[in-house]
């Protein structure tokens, strides 16, 4: 893989650096770099106004800046400059040829015209080539009423058509890049803002140009499906029709979809997202952009495993009778839930509750409170490991966040991944720090099971004893790691739920401390636990965990909340198991009454990602069938249990959440540990882990199919042909072209 | 007063006094003749040894030490002094070029700083790079180090194009020789300095000669051009300060420095100074490459060096003087035409590389601009739209043109569509192909509309794109865009 590092950075490198906020301020985000390097500001003229922007912008952020518009396609705030699209040529005072504004550095004192004679003049012109090639197919074109090229040529183009050639216009054979971008190579406008997404910030460096002149082609050059859990954004980025989505293909109009802002809940990331729906159901999910989250980018998970939402749904509640569910109504299965806890005799600790993947926050207080009010501390979480406490403990934050920051990983100069593979455990993380990797010097260590992390690693060992031998000093990555002014260890979840965790956490918290200097200071803080599950950091922060004594009780009353990943033995013969949630995954197979819940489209709750950040998601449709609000059915039973709860609407609910910790209800921003505190935080940790002993296993990856992870995911028929091409490299099912030689080259 | 002077340019001031000793102007001066010993490229034939040997014999390699050790400066002065223009086309002044790479506070950067030779010669018509490289490569060579040092290079990347096999061997073996007699290398000529020169051979194709894509293609990648700025002299091949010069700029270098500056600045006129190597194709009696004056009337270099054209000059048509990317000049205007950047920019057209086409009455012009638009459209990049999208239009347009397949107003159309793309594409191809049609279009345009006309008569109308109006359905009805019901009018009168 080529980097770009170099002494001068391209223009393109310093806009990608960019993107760090300025200043903290008060009520605002906050960030770590609370004085950013201020570059100077120019001053210069555009359309007779002045405006005032940071030096190295392109022009076309100047004009955009004085309030001009500026029409363009090849030209992207995250991706490098190609500026070969000439759309966005403006007039430049004592410039003979009208200047393309978004490769043109702006000038301190330069005087820009945007709405000239000669400008209009130009538009159309380009606006006539980019047309004379492209085909007539709006009218059953995906990407119509989104088109970048058809909103354009409404404004800027001409009114009528000069190109008659009877030579015709060119004809493209479609590529296959796989079960979800759909390609129509006719319509492509060449801009190459997809193969600059894909070698920037994807990491696949075969998609490129081959051919040259009007032949030029978008491609892989050999058949090759894009394999990468980001393809999906080429989808957003391609500002014509050539890149669509293949499952939404012919689903929807864009006028026709009402847009809901929300988050994204199949990793700890917390991507923001629009749920874009039609009716009652979610037709496409689509990036919405966050630069201190997930900047403009979703993966491939999160946009299209959305047609899992339609399946293997429960719709109404169940109740067990001999070996099959039979339907009911909410009340006879709840009755029928506080009868089961009756008959099971749970007393005490003996009441379990188990938080899965895509509990939501305001649930699992809700059953938090209802368990504890019925006398238990017996607070599972639906992982590994995860009926005893974990290792980190849950009473100082910076012990299980990831106090980085997002955004405060492409600051980071050495990276240590420990049980991770960024990759698929928050793959839009994964591309900052490729970014980072590909512009900066950025070194990376990784231990644990090898993986194709999209940027080059030193590879320092597998297991517990390579993490010792780092903390040691002894390998070469640990003496650059020493020397790094902003050293960052991620430590993956994987590591609290393996026999090795506590060792490991006892190493690492010793060396954050003895290096308290560059890991923990003020501006930085650079242990980092990077979870992987959407309802992990809100279980710690509302302290969803058991006690010592309750994690040793045999329960007999388990209340499985969204939980779909617990080990079946683990789960005693006579037990009474609840299952709530939204599809029927393993964890409705195992109750004996199923009570159908929302999932994350379809109810407007509180999510905290990996950092701590809290956010809203927003409900875009309507539960299906008798489905309701999680923490409403909770609520309802809490009255059946004989503990009822004291919030009767969500707002009193979040009364509640405050009580319990500040940071859930304070959305959008971040709380940061002091350093004292993830000192105190580290010291406690390793008291508590100071007996560990070493077993010596390797650290495996927690994910090995990316594509089939929860059971929204699992429930996908998208996702199910991409584990199929992507993971098993079968042939998926849509493609005809797969088995025909290519001609395209021909 | 300064009116009359405008209005009769060549009567005596009135208000001059005579006096006994009349000053008389000089007489006008006759530009080419170059002599013998004139000559910078004593071998560009290659009649003799283009070893090291025989260039030291021809005095190639002599006292280079003393040039190099006289420092950037004085090259750079010297350069500047001699009214050196770029040979490669655009004539940018060398001096001026060369001093770019030696900003103030250059010796800080840490970047190493690289000199990058342009021998892609790639141009229709053009063949004098090859000339030098095949008989002259000490030249070159030598024009390396001393351009090198001029701009503090700590090496030089000779790109030379993939055809070019006798010539990049040869030039392989210049290399080889200087490195073994201590010439370049470490401690060059024993001034102190340290130069690299390296071969590198290209794969074919045309827009590698561009300078940026041919960083690019240096570098690996597709031969693409870059976007500028940041301009070469400050990020250029590997991230690094570069020059790129033409073949013929830096192998003049070294003899202008030993001759000194007032010399080579004797041959042409004003900011054309210069020797020049013109390289003469098409309907001449003896096609040739010559070292002459710059300045030498268009027509007295036909002449005198190629035997005139066939046919007799009066049986001239038209000549491109420049390379097939400038506009072709009729008769009329190659009678007073000078062979010059500036005289030819008078005339709407270039001197370019120095290679004259010469077409007499037997070439079918429209079809030898096509054939250009064919040439362009084959070696666009592809990366810009207009370059990528209008070579291809206009090569359709003039094919059909050059049958007469079109419409009146379809040339109006063209150029329209040419200056659509002149200006606004990343390098200078996409100007490059409007050009020649916008020549032809300027002086020839009678012959297009005869052309047309005849069609139409012999085979009906004819509608926008090409279409027969007979071809088309009667019974649905055609749009009025497509010109089918329009009369075709008689043609502009002509101003």
């Amino acid at each position: 893989m080529l980097r770009l590092v170099s002494a001068s950075k391209p223009a393109s490198a310093s806009i990608l650096t960019k993107v760090t906020p300025s200043s903290s301020s008060f009520t605002g985000r906050r960030t770590f770099a609370s004085t950013s390097a201020r570059q100077g500001d120019i001053t210069l003229t555009v359309d007779g106004k002045e405006v005032t922007v940071p030096q190295g912008s392109a022009l076309i952020q100047a004009c955009e800046a004085a309030g001009a518009t500026i029409p363009r396609f090849c030209y992207h705030d995250r991706l490098a400059i190609a500026g070969n699209c000439r759309m966005c040529l403006v007039e430049v005072e004592r410039s003979p040829k009208p200047v393309a504004s978004c490769a043109m550095p702006a000038m301190p004192g330069s005087k820009v015209w945007t709405n000239t004679p000669l400008v209009h003049e130009a538009r159309e012109g380009v606006m006539e080539f980019l047309l004379s090639n492209h085909p007539l197919d709006c009218p059953i074109c995906d990407q119509g009423g989104e088109c970048d090229l058809q909103d354009q040529s409404m404004r800027y183009g001409a009114d009528r058509t000069r190109f008659h050639e009877i030579a015709g216009k060119r004809a493209v054979e479609d590529k296959d890049l796989g079960p979800l971008v759909k390609t129509s190579m006719n319509r492509c406008i060449q801009c190459t803002r997809c193969v600059r997404f894909a070698n920037e910030v994807a990491g696949v460096e075969e998609l490129g140009t081959t051919g040259r002149g009007n032949d030029l082609q978008i491609g892989m050059y050999v058949e090759k499906t894009m394999n990468s859990e980001l393809s999906g954004n080429v989808i957003d980025l391609c500002p014509v029709g050539a890149l669509t989505s293949k499952p939404y293909a012919f689903h929807a109009r864009p006028w026709e979809l009402k847009h809901t802002d929300s988050v994204d809940v199949m990793d700890a990331v917390g991507s923001n997202i629009r749920v874009d729906s039609r009716g009652l159901s979610v037709m496409r999910v689509q990036p919405r952009p966050n630069d201190d989250v997930n900047e403009e980018w979703i993966n491939d998970k999160t946009r299209f495993a959305y047609d899992g939402l339609r399946f293997q749904r429960l719709t109404t509640p169940l109740i067990k009778q001999g070996d099959r569910f039979v339907s009911a109504s909410w009340e006879d299965a709840l009755t029928a839930v506080a009868e089961g806890f009756r008959a099971s005799g749970a007393q005490d600790d003996e009441i379990q509750a188990v938080a899965g993947h895509l509990a939501d926050t305001e649930s699992m207080v809700a059953l938090k409170d209802l368990i504890n009010h019925l006398g238990s501390d017996n607070l599972t979480l639906d992982s590994v490991g995860g009926h005893a406490a974990p290792v980190h403990a849950v009473d100082v934050r910076s012990n299980y966040l990831f106090n980085a920051t997002i955004p405060g990983v492409e600051q980071a100069d050495c990276i240590l991944l420990v049980g991770s593979n960024p990759r698929h455990e928050a793959a839009v993380l994964n591309s900052r720090i490729r970014k980072s990797w590909l512009h900066t010097t950025l070194e990376v260590g990784l231990i644990g099971e090898r993986a194709d992390t999209a940027y080059g690693y030193e590879y320092l060992g597998a297991d517990a004893k390579a993490v010792a031998d780092f903390v040691a000093g002894k390998t070469d990555f640990a003496k650059k790691f020493m020397n790094a002014k902003k050293p960052l260890i991620i430590v993956g979840s994987a590591i609290t739920e393996h026999p090795d965790g506590p060792a490991v956490y006892n190493a690492l918290a010793k060396y954050v401390e003895k290096n308290k200097s560059q890991l923990v200071t003020p501006e930085w803080n650079g242990f980092a636990v990077l979870q992987r599950v959407a309802s992990r950091a809100a279980a710690y922060d509302v302290g969803f965990v058991p006690s010592r004594k309750a994690s040793q009780t045999k329960p007999k009353f388990i209340y499985l909340l969204n939980a779909d990943e617990v080990d079946p033995k683990s789960i005693p013969r006579d037990a009474f198991v609840v299952y709530q949630g939204h599809h029927g995954d393993l964890g409705a197979q195992l109750a004996d009454v199923c009570l159908p819940g929302a999932a994350y489209t379809e109810k407007g709750m509180t999510w905290v990602n990996t950092e701590g950040r809290a956010q809203m998601g927003r409900a875009a449709v309507p539960p299906p069938g008798a489905s309701r609000e999680d923490w409403k059915i909770i609520r309802a039973l809490s009255e059946l249990l004989g503990a009822p709860l004291p919030y009767d609407d969500v707002l009193s609910l979040r009364d509640r959440m405050w009580e319990i910790s500040p940071t859930l209800v304070r959305y959008d921003t971040l709380e940061h540990t002091s350093v004292d505190v993830a000192l105190a935080g580290l010291k406690t940790l390793a008291a508590a882990t100071a007996s560990a002993k070493v077993s010596g296993a390797p650290f495996v990856k927690p994910i090995s199919n990316f594509y089939q992870t929860d059971p929204i995911s699992r429930a996908s028929v998208t996702m199910a042909h991409c584990t199929r091409a992507f993971v098993k490299g079968e042939n998926y099912g849509f493609s005809e072209l797969s088995s025909k030689s290519e001609a395209a080259y021909a | 007063m300064l009116l009359t002077e405008i209005a009769r340019p060549f009567r005596a001031k009135p208000n001059l006094r005579r006096s006994f000793a009349t000053v008389q102007d000089p007489p006008p001066r006759r530009y080419g003749g170059l002599k013998d010993q004139d000559r910078i490229f004593t071998n560009a034939y290659c009649r003799h040894d283009h070893g090291l040997k025989g260039a030291q014999a021809r005095g190639d390699w002599h006292k280079t030490k003393e040039i190099v050790l006289k420092g950037d400066s004085w090259i750079i002065q010297t350069i500047k002094d001699s009214g050196l223009r770029g040979r490669g086309g655009a004539g940018f002044p060398s001096g001026l070029k060369w001093s770019f790479m030696n900003k103030p506070g250059w010796e800080k950067d840490p970047r190493p700083r690289y000199l990058v030779v342009n021998a892609d010669e790639g141009e229709p018509g053009t063949c004098k790079d090859r000339e030098i490289l095949r008989g002259d490569p000490h030249k070159l060579v030598e024009g390396c180090l001393v351009a090198g040092r001029a701009m503090n290079a700590t090496a030089a990347y000779i790109y030379i194009r993939g055809e070019f096999f006798q010539e990049a061997s040869h030039l392989q073996q210049a290399i080889n020789e200087a490195y073994a007699a201590g010439l370049i290398g470490k401690d060059a000529c024993g001034s102190g300095y340290s130069f690299d020169v390296y071969l590198h051979r290209g794969a074919g194709a045309y827009i590698c000669g561009e300078e940026t894509a041919l960083i690019e293609s240096l570098e690996g990648k597709q031969g693409k051009p870059r976007l500028k700025p940041p301009f070469p002299a400050d990020v250029g091949l590997f991230g690094c300060p570069t020059t790129v010069a033409n073949v013929e700029t830096v192998a003049v270098a070294p003899t202008i420095c030993r001759r000194g500056a007032p010399w080579f600045a004797s041959f042409g006129r004003q900011r054309n100074q210069g020797t020049k190597l013109f390289c003469i194709s098409g309907h001449v009696n003896n096609p040739c490459v010559v070292e002459e004056e710059m300045s030498i009337p268009l027509k007295d270099l036909i002449e005198k060096h190629c035997g005139g054209v066939v046919g007799g000059w009066d049986n001239l048509l038209g000549i491109i003087p420049g390379g097939s990317s400038v506009p072709v000049l009729p008769i009329k205007q190659c009678e007073e035409a000078l062979m010059d950047y500036d005289s030819l920019k008078d005339l709407h057209s270039g001197l370019g590389t120095g290679a004259v086409i010469v077409m007499n009455k037997s070439t079918d012009i429209v079809k030898a601009i096509a054939r250009f638009s064919h040439f362009y459209k084959h070696e666009s990049c592809g990366q810009c739209t207009p370059c990528r999208e209008g070579t291809t239009w206009m090569m359709n347009m003039m094919d059909r043109f050059a049958e007469g397949r079109g419409h009146q107003r379809e040339i109006d159309m063209l150029l329209e569509l040419t200056k659509q793309v002149e200006g606004r594409t990343i390098c200078a191809l996409g100007d490059a192909a409007a050009w020649p049609i916008q020549g032809l279009m300027r002086h020839f345009r009678p012959e297009v509309e005869k052309r047309i006309a005849q069609f139409r008569a012999e085979n009906g109308t004819v509608l926008f794109g090409g279409r027969m109006k007979s071809q088309t359905d009667p019974t649905l009805a055609l749009p009025d865009n497509m010109g089918a019901n329009l009369s075709e009018v008689a043609p502009p009168a002509q101003q």
